[in-house]
């Protein structure tokens, strides 16, 4: 119901040009997926309401000509009414829809990874030189049997009688989240499977289909099942290593996808097996899993179609009750469980979903290995924690909360050039990302950003290797679970007994 | 053509025989003495493969199934045609809850009733045109968020039709096509959807498929023509496009 176009938001950023510095190459106008820069006739002029700070414009500009400032004319600082709020109230009063932004979480709450140190060997025992000793770390994601049944052959040797279950076998404890082809572009996509592939890890194809381009890298592709099963046949769950069922996103608990219809162009229709141009909506539950026993049943419809041959990993966000929730996952027969905790980023989402609902992957990473252990079905499956993974240290400290492995999605997409301005919504992502626009998406090299996001997983799999060196443990098996090499800091007695570590000094 | 007789057998086996059969060529199959077992037909292919039920099979009936035959000469249950892709489900009888749910290709024909939500989310995709004939009347969460293929509701031998009624009949419908043979007050359930009648084009387009129908359960085609039909469709293949608004 618009009735005028005025609006009272004002910009939120300046994109400055230096006229002096600038040579007119027309660069910035080129690069802006916004359409912030045009030419004036003589100079070019910005339209700062379009700048949303994605840093495209001032890496390209040759002259270092542009700074992108945040607007000093700003609403009144008001503690309470704070800026974001009161813009908010102006765009729902003007459109009258729900707010919604791309990435996860933009508010101020504690990131207890912050607030969690390591241990170190001093004297007692000793150190490890990684650099010159073997550092295992090598994770098997996977249902672990709890005992193995062995026979006598012939010959008088012990054979393994027990059918083993499948596993996927990463080099490092990495994987790639689960981003869709339609939230993000088959070129990003390509970054990361060329990636996956030379790291010996998993990238996941999300709820979107798996491009043909993609198929032949099927060892490092994890295929998901979500609600709207877009792109989901039998061949799809076969072309993969492994299949995810969706059932939440960190982001945003609880509530479904709209891919809007002007995203769903000819090649994303092959993929997701949809008509061109209609939104591609994924309702908010799987209508055939309303219970955990109807989760059983998914897994093992899931586990029929690939004769038992893929490990079924079960997604979810964590929420309060987490614990007793991904225990009934691991009983429904999930091979791996999927955490996504509430900074965990996502193309798009309600800012009242994103910025309110959902726990911290910590705590929640803490709970559940605590129960599982305690149930004594911690082998039953693997779990992976994801919820901004931002560091090697915070990878290393999920995993000693008890994850075995860690996901990294707006990492990967930082490595591609992201400057997390939010708004992978739009489709108008200058970085070639989260944009489905032929002149953006061409602009991301997969070749280039492969290779980087290589180095990066590798140079943060060189500093878990140094402090596994540190803390005189040779194998991340060795860390994995061990709570006791983790401290708290600033952290009160609640937060402490929640991730299961003591306090610094104890 | 094997037999395999399936009185106390678990699923895991009977489907494991059934995907052994497949590989090694076999197009038909009878199965005896089903009671429950679930995923028969799970994830198999082959356009020539029929495969015949006798008792009632369990759960997801054809899941993710691509191309094969199955005939239910009873009762069936839930998730019948779970995300199937290709191929053809008979059911001579009742079928449960949640029937073709992302449903790509395919038939399902059902003779009697179906449960709630029939058709949730499926879809359509170039050639593949995914259709469910329903011979009674049908639960709620009917056809939600219906994104392609076509829904033939019958309602035969349904004197007044107001089983036909479903609450959230077709909400968030954005794609495909039901016919009915009833014109029912649609506006109370759907803000999504339309009413129209259904012209020569539609009748031209069902006749293929309601032949094959009335011959898969030996009924009449007549019978079936005796009312008028009438066809409900989307309003917009982008229901939800301005619900939002960008921070």
């Amino acid at each position: 119901m618009t009735k005028s176009s005025f609006s009272n938001i004002q910009s939120e950023y300046l994109a400055i040009i230096d006229h002096n510095k600038c040579v007119r190459c027309k660069r910035c106008i080129q690069n802006c997926g916004w359409g912030t820069y045009s030419f004036g006739g003589d100079k070019i002029i910005a339209d700062h309401s379009k700048c949303v700070a994605c840093g495209r414009c001032y890496t390209y500009c040759p002259e270092g000509a542009i700074s992108i400032i945040k607007n000093p004319t700003r609403i009144r600082e008001n503690a309470n009414w704070q800026e974001n709020l009161v813009k908010n109230i102006w765009r729902q009063s003007e459109t009258g829809g729900i707010v919604i932004s791309g990435m996860g979480t933009t508010f101020k709450y504690k990131k207890y990874f912050d607030h969690i140190l390591l241990d170190a060997c001093q004297v007692t025992n000793p150190s490890i030189d990684p650099l010159r000793e073997p550092m295992e770390l090598r994770t098997f994601l996977g249902k672990k049997l709890s005992k193995l049944d062995m026979e006598i052959d012939e010959k008088g040797e012990p054979v393994l009688k027990t059918k083993m279950p499948p596993q996927i076998e990463l080099q490092t404890p990495f994987v790639f989240g689960a981003m869709s082809y339609g939230s993000i572009s088959l070129n990003a996509q390509k970054a990361l499977a060329l990636a996956a592939r030379a790291l010996g890890i998993v990238m996941n194809t999300g709820e979107g289909g798996l491009h043909d381009d993609l198929v032949p890298f099927g060892k490092n592709v994890i295929v998901q099942v979500a609600s709207g099963r877009f792109g989901v046949h039998r061949d799809y769950l076969n072309s993969g290593i492994a299949v995810e069922i969706k059932i939440g996103q960190g982001a945003k608990p609880g509530i479904g996808g709209h891919l809007p219809g002007e995203k769903i162009g000819v090649d994303i229709s092959k993929t997701r097996m949809i008509p061109v141009g209609t939104d591609a909506i994924s309702p908010a539950p799987h209508h055939d899993i309303y219970s955990i026993e109807d989760l059983r049943q998914l897994i093992y419809a899931v586990k029929e179609a690939t004769d038992y041959e893929k490990p079924v990993s079960v997604k979810v966000a964590a929420v309060h009750n987490i614990a007793a929730i991904v225990s009934g996952i691991v009983r429904a027969g999930a091979d791996i469980v999927y955490i996504d905790g509430y900074t965990g980023g996502t193309g798009a989402a309600p800012n009242i979903v994103r910025d309110h609902v959902g726990i911290p992957i910590e705590l929640a990473l803490a709970q559940v290995d605590e129960r599982l252990r305690e149930e004594g079905i911690r082998n039953e499956a693997s779990i992976i924690a994801a919820g901004s993974i931002r560091s090697s240290a915070d990878a290393v400290k999920a995993i000693a909360l008890g994850a075995d492995a860690v996901a990294i999605g707006t990492a990967a997409l930082i490595v591609m050039g992201c400057h997390v301005c939010g708004k992978c919504n739009t489709g108008n992502c200058s970085w070639g990302i989260t944009t489905q626009r032929p002149e953006l998406v061409r602009r991301l090299d997969p070749e280039v950003y492969g290779e980087r996001l290589y180095n990066l997983i590798s140079a943060w799999s060189h500093e878990i290797q140094e402090v596994l060196g540190a803390m005189g443990v040779n194998s991340i098996e060795s860390l994995r679970g061990s709570r006791e090499r983790l401290r708290g800091i600033e952290l009160t007695d609640a937060e402490l007994k929640a991730l299961g570590i003591k306090h610094a000094g104890l | 053509m094997i037999t395999i007789d399936a009185a106390g057998m678990h699923y895991k086996e009977l489907n494991r025989l059934i995907r052994e059969g497949i590989a090694n060529g076999v197009k038909k199959f009878f199965l005896e003495n089903v009671n429950g077992q679930y995923y028969i037909g799970d994830g198999i292919k082959g356009d020539d493969v029929v495969i015949n039920i006798n008792g009632i099979p369990g759960n997801d009936l054809g899941a993710f199934m691509d191309g094969p035959t199955l005939i239910v000469n009873n009762n069936a249950q839930d998730n019948i045609g779970n995300t199937m892709n290709a191929g053809k489900i008979i059911i001579k009888g009742d079928a449960g809850d949640v029937v073709g749910y992302g449903m790509r290709g395919g038939r399902i024909y059902i003779l009697g009733n179906a449960g709630y939500r029939v058709g949730i989310h499926m879809k359509g995709y170039n050639e593949q045109l995914p259709v469910i004939i329903i011979g009674g009347k049908i639960g709620s969460f009917f056809a939600e968020y219906m994104a392609g293929g076509v829904i033939v509701l019958l309602g035969l031998g349904l004197e007044d039709y107001d089983e036909l009624d479903s609450d959230y009949f077709a909400s968030g419908m954005h794609g495909g096509t039901i016919y009915l043979r009833k014109k029912i007050d649609f506006s109370k359930y759907s803000k999504e959807a339309e009413l129209y009648e259904a012209d020569e084009k539609d009748m031209d387009f069902l006749k293929k498929y309601l032949t094959d129908y009335a011959d898969s359960f030996n009924i009449q085609a007549e019978e079936i023509y005796k009312k008028p039909f009438y066809k409900i469709v989307p309003s917009s293949a982008r229901p939800y496009a301005h619900l939002y608004t960008s921070a």
